[in-house]
Parts: structure tokens; C-alpha cells; sequence
């Protein structure tokens, strides 16, 4: 084994799976370290619960290969397994048990785990989601939030080194979705990888130290969130009584500035700018690399005359990002 | 939330030694407290206390008129259990065999409880042969449910004394009682072969319902194809072919071939379709 992959705690090569005509996941090479809480997004269809199966060992790939925890699965999944923690595609659990019970029925199924610790294991589980109380009710009765509390109990009923956690805070109300977000630190801090697919960004970019992006089956960014908030492009927005100099000057560094009036008197001038794909990783607006530095637009407007009155570059949020990469579209893909 | 501080957990890497006792016990609990489990063995015990009611309350039957042995049971209430059955081979006991059979991973998949198995995880094969398991056990159950309810109602309706076999040897009604425990063994080793095709059938699909219809539709087909004469080289080969060949435990002495030729006919649909099940079950994708 490599350095880089012991480095990883979960990684595809090719990784491919094809439903009848469609390849649900294209070939997505997938590399997530250690210790990272890595958000797994991508708009509905676009492969994320189908990949996590093949990551598991639900569902074979048609082409390519997943390492877990350094071990080739599904040829190791009996040694990889117990370490993993995961919730897939929403929980699912024996309406007619108790929460208790379900969580005991699929510990007895792990054969790695002691049944001399389960009921201390599966109360102390429930505890950490805050459904001891409910513990002793049928899981027929739960709400939906109850139930994804439940799952992800399941999960966290040994000590994992990695967690798959399909989209955790769906249905959990503000309260459940602040729980699980300090769970999921406190499990990183812990040690643990955390894996997490969701479409909720905001949330993505609370959590989260790395992310990648799905569309339509396709792997499309992924890397540290710092660097793809950063690279692609951040909005420069001008304040100015003299649109028509400024405007002549954002042209000259090869902008293409849009003027608007919205209250009169100034001008506002907003245009994209270019940022440099921030070969340092560090935070900031690097100029390097192609990009237009923001500081020599105003130098350079300041020297022209321009009177300016105003002047921000923000960078793009996760979510332009998202949206650039995966299309502004509402329609599912296929 | 709490921290959790999970005592005992292993250390990564250190492998506790694997125990599978935990997953039947956690199997047959759940079967066993499911109330549709309990409702399908109160309904087979049910049917000896109706025939023994009928018979009690009614006139004597004329010899020769329903079921066979329905004759006798007023003079000896023992044979309540034989007339039951009799009563509940070709459509009760499959009944009941075809749900719990039909079940095994369809329902696990239907629920989608099949995918946290797996990842918990169980095993495949282990999770397929604790199935089974399971499957079986409710196997010996289903038989005995209508042999102990029969004895019961019969010896508290009826005189019970020492009871006629069918050889015309006379044995006491404890004798009696083990020959009865015997119809219901070989009932169970009759039903094994059944169940193994529909944990065949319940790894195709995602639906329960389906599997389960399919198992019984099955035993009913088999032994319609058994009444056929046109396919008389296709009977010995038929899973139902021995399911009435119990006659011969009511023999003296007790004639053992019916019940080794049905134990090797189960044994072979059991290899046979335990094959295909494992066959299709390790390699199939778990997408519910
Ligand atoms: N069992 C299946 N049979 C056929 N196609 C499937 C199956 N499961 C998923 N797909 C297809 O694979 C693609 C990816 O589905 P997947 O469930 O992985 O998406 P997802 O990214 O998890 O979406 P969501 O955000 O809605 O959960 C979809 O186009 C879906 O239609
Ligand atoms: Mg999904």
C-alpha cells in the first residue's frame, strides 16, 4: 500500500454503474483523507446514494474499483465493515420493534460486536441522538425526524472509523439539524472520517473540510472547500458617479462590466472577475495564475480618475460554485 | 447530545472471535414475537378444535363420508390430530410455510432493513442460512402446532383409550401420542424442501407478497401435477409426491421407507434451491 492510500480513508478508481442504459455513476475517481469531514454533493440523480452502495458493498460496480479504509471492497468488506459506521438512503427499520429493539436486532447482526456490551452500547447510542425517551416505543410511531435519529444511532453504535452518512439531516427539525452537525464535529475530533452526501450547502459549508460535486453521474470538482469556494470566479461590484471612465478602465483588464443606476445619482458597475486557481491554497484573492488582482483594478481606476465611491469583490459561495458546476436547471438531469 | 464513551469497543484491527448465535436468537425472536407468526399457528391449532367441535356436536358420521380417520375420532380422540392433519397438508401448512419462506429477504429488502444488515454486516451466506434457519424451525412448529392442539381438544372432547393403528394393532395412548409426534416430524421434513424454494423465490424480489404467492402457488401446482396419470415419471421427483405418506407411522411395525425417501427427496430440492438462492442472493445488488 501506497502512502497516499493509507493516507485515504476511502477512494474509487473508474468507478462506474450502469442501470439498464444509464450509467447512474460515470467513472468518478473519489479520494477522501483521514480525519476530513468530506460533504458528497450533487443535485438529485446525480449518482451519490448509488455510489455509497458500491462504497459499501451493496451493489457491485460495473467498472472500477473502491478502497475502504485502505481495503479493497468488496473483496475485504467482512474486515471493513465493522469499522464503518453508515446511514443509506434514509433509515429503514422494523416498524413493529421498538427503537431499542431495532438497534439491537442489527448489532446482533454485526458478529464482530459483544453482545455482552450491546445493551450499554445501544442505550448510550440513543442517548447521543436524544431519543432515549422513546426508546421503548414501536418505530411504527416515530416521526420521520425520530426515525432519522434512529439511523443515525445505528451508525454510531460501535466505535467507527468512518462514517457514510446519506443525507443526515433530512427531516430533522432546526434543533435535530444543529445536533447533528455537532455530532459530526464531535465524531471528527474523535477521529473519525466523516463522509456526508447532501444537497443542503449551507450545511456543507459549516461542516465540512473537503467536499466533491456530482452532476449527473460525473465527479466534477472535489477538493479542500477553501479551494473550491476560491477557484472559478468572484463578483466585483463598483460604486461610481463616472461609469462611462470605469467602465473603460474594466475593459482594459479585459472585464466586461455591466452599468446600472439603481438609485440616480452613482453608477453601479458589476462584472465577474477572474480569480487565479489560488496555487497556495491559502484564503484570499490571489491574483496569480490568470487571474485579475483586485487591488490593481483600483489602483488603476484611482490613477484614471475615476472617483470611486465603493468597490467589494466577493468571492463565490459554495453554492455559485454548485450551480455553475451542475447547471442552473430545476429538471433532474435523467 | 452526549459524548459517547462506548465501553469495550474493539480496538481497530483486534477481531473478536465471530458469533452467530446472536443473529438466529435475534431471528427467531423476531419471527416468533411477530404477531402474524403467532396468528398463523393460533389459525393451525384452530383447525382441530373446529373438527373436534363439529364432531362433537353432531350426529355420528356415517363410516366413509370426509375426511379419512373423521370416522373414529368419536370413539377415540386421539385421532383428531390424524384428521387434522390430514386436513391442513395440501393447503394450510404450505399456506403458512409460504409466508415465513416468502418473507426471508423479500421482506427484509421490502422493509429496506436488508441494506443495514448487510453493511451491520452480517454476511451473506450467514444471513441466508440464519434465514433459513428460521424457516426451518417454524417448519417443526406449524405441524406441531396442529398435532399438540388436536391431541388436546381430542383427549378433552372425546374417550381416549388404546387406539387401533392402521395395521390393526392395538397400542396405548401414550404410544399413540409419540406416533403423532412422529406425522408431525415427518410433516415438518415435508415442509423443508417447500421452504427452501421460497427463500429461493423471496431472493428475486423486493415485494413479500410476491414471493409468498409464488411458494404457494407452487405447492399447489405441484400437487396437481402429482394427480396427473399423462405425468406419472414426473411424480417421484415432485416435492408434495410423499406429503401424504405419513400412513405408514401408523403401522406396527413402523414402516420407515415413505419417511426416508421424502427425507431425501427434501434434501435434494433443499441442496438445490439453497444453491440458487446463495447463487443469486451473494452476487445480487441490494438497491431498496
Ligand atoms: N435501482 C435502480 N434501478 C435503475 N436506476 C436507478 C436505480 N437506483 C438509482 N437509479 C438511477 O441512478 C441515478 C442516480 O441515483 P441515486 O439514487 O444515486 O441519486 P442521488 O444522487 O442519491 O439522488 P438524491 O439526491 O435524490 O438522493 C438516478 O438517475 C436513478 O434514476
Ligand atoms: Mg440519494
Amino acid at each position: 500500500m501506497t502512502a497516499a492510500g493509507r493516507a485515504l480513508a476511502l477512494e474509487t478508481k473508474g468507478l462506474s454503474k450502469r442501470f439498464g442504459h444509464q450509467l447512474a455513476v460515470n467513472s468518478i475517481d473519489l479520494a477522501v483523507p483521514r480525519g476530513s469531514v468530506f460533504g458528497f454533493l450533487g443535485p438529485n440523480g446525480s449518482g451519490k446514494t448509488t455510489t455509497i452502495r458500491m462504497m459499501l458493498g451493496l451493489a457491485a460496480p460495473t467498472a472500477g474499483e473502491v478502497r475502504v479504509l485502505g481495503m479493497d471492497m468488496p473483496r475485504q468488506l467482512d474486515e471493513v465493515l465493522p469499522r464503518v459506521g453508515a446511514l443509506v438512503e434514509g433509515p429503514a427499520f422494523y416498524p413493529f420493534l421498538s427503537g431499542a429493539a431495532n438497534l439491537h436486532r442489527f448489532d446482533a447482526a454485526d458478529r464482530h460486536a459483544a453482545p455482552s456490551t450491546r445493551r450499554a452500547r445501544v442505550a448510550e447510542a440513543l442517548e447521543r441522538v436524544g431519543l432515549s425517551h422513546a426508546a421503548r416505543k414501536k418505530v411504527r410511531a416515530y416521526s420521520l425526524g425520530m426515525k432519522q435519529r434512529l439511523g443515525i444511532a445505528n451508525a454510531l453504535l460501535a466505535r467507527r472509523e468512518l462514517l457514510v452518512l446519506d443525507e443526515p439531516t433530512n427531516g430533522l427539525d432546526p434543533q435535530g439539524t444543529r445536533e447533528v452537525r455537532n455530532l459530526v464535529r464531535s465524531l471528527a475530533a474523535d477521529g473519525a472520517t466523516v463522509f456526508v452526501s447532501s444537497h443542503l450547502l449551507a450545511e456543507v459549508e459549516q461542516i465540512c473540510t473537503h467536499a466533491a460535486i456530482m452532476s449527473a453521474g460525473r465527479l466534477v470538482a472535489q477538493g479542500p472547500l477553501a479551494e473550491l469556494r476560491e477557484s472559478g470566479t468572484a463578483q466585483l461590484r463598483l460604486v461610481t458617479p463616472d461609469a462611462g471612465a470605469a467602465s473603460g478602465v474594466l475593459v482594459r483588464f479585459g472585464l466586461s462590466p455591466v452599468v446600472g443606476h439603481p438609485d440616480g445619482a452613482d453608477a453601479v458597475i458589476t462584472s465577474s472577475l477572474p480569480i487565479g486557481a489560488g496555487a497556495d491554497g491559502t484564503a484570499g484573492l490571489p491574483a496569480a495564475n490568470g487571474g485579475v488582482a483586485p487591488e490593481a483594478v483600483v489602483a488603476a481606476l484611482v490613477a484614471d480618475g475615476v472617483r470611486v465611491r465603493g468597490f467589494t469583490v466577493e468571492r463565490g459561495s459554495l453554492e455559485d460554485r454548485f450551480v455553475a458546476l451542475t447547471g442552473e436547471g430545476f429538471d433532474v438531469a435523467q | 447530545m452526549q459524548r459517547l464513551t462506548v465501553r469495550d469497543s474493539p480496538a481497530p484491527g483486534t477481531r473478536r472471535r465471530p458469533s452467530s448465535s446472536s443473529l438466529l436468537a435475534s431471528e427467531l425472536k423476531q419471527l416468533f414475537r411477530r404477531r402474524r407468526t403467532q396468528a398463523m399457528l393460533l389459525a393451525l391449532a384452530a383447525i382441530p378444535v373446529v373438527i373436534a367441535v363439529v364432531v362433537r356436536v353432531s350426529s355420528a358420521v356415517p363410516p366413509g363420508r370426509g375426511p379419512a380417520f373423521l370416522d373414529r375420532i368419536s370413539q377415540n380422540g386421539l385421532f383428531v390430530a390424524v384428521t387434522a392433519m390430514l386436513v391442513s397438508v395440501p393447503l394450510f401448512l404450505p399456506l403458512t410455510i409460504g409466508v415465513v419462506a416468502g418473507d426471508t429477504i423479500a421482506g427484509e429488502a421490502g422493509l429496506g432493513t436488508l441494506r443495514y444488515l448487510l453493511v451491520a454486516p452480517a454476511g451473506r451466506a450467514r444471513l441466508l442460512l440464519v434465514k433459513y434457519a428460521g424457516a426451518a424451525v417454524f417448519c417443526i412448529s406449524a405441524p406441531l402446532a396442529v398435532a399438540l392442539a388436536g391431541a388436546g381438544i381430542g383427549w378433552v372432547l372425546f374417550p381416549v383409550g388404546p387406539v387401533a393403528l392402521l395395521s390393526g394393532d392395538l397400542v396405548e395412548p401414550d404410544e399413540a401420542l409419540v406416533r403423532m409426534l412422529l406425522i408431525a416430524a415427518y410433516q415438518a421434513v415435508s415442509l423443508l424442501g417447500l421452504s427452501a424454494i421460497g427463500l429461493f423465490l423471496s431472493t428475486l424480489t423486493d415485494v413479500p407478497v410476491g414471493a409468498m404467492a409464488a411458494t404457494i402457488v407452487l405447492s399447489v401446482v405441484s400437487q396437481v401435477l402429482d394427480q396427473l396419470p399423462q405425468l406419472e415419471w414426473l411424480h417421484p421427483w415432485l416435492f408434495t409426491h410423499h406429503w401424504f405418506g405419513f400412513a405408514d407411522l401408523l403401522r406396527q411395525p413402523i414402516g420407515w421407507d415413505s419417511f426416508g425417501d421424502n427425507a431425501l427427496l427434501q434434501a435434494g430440492y433443499i441442496a438445490v434451491f439453497g444453491a440458487l438462492a446463495f447463487g443469486r442472493f451473494v452476487s445480487k445488488d441490494v438497491l431498496s
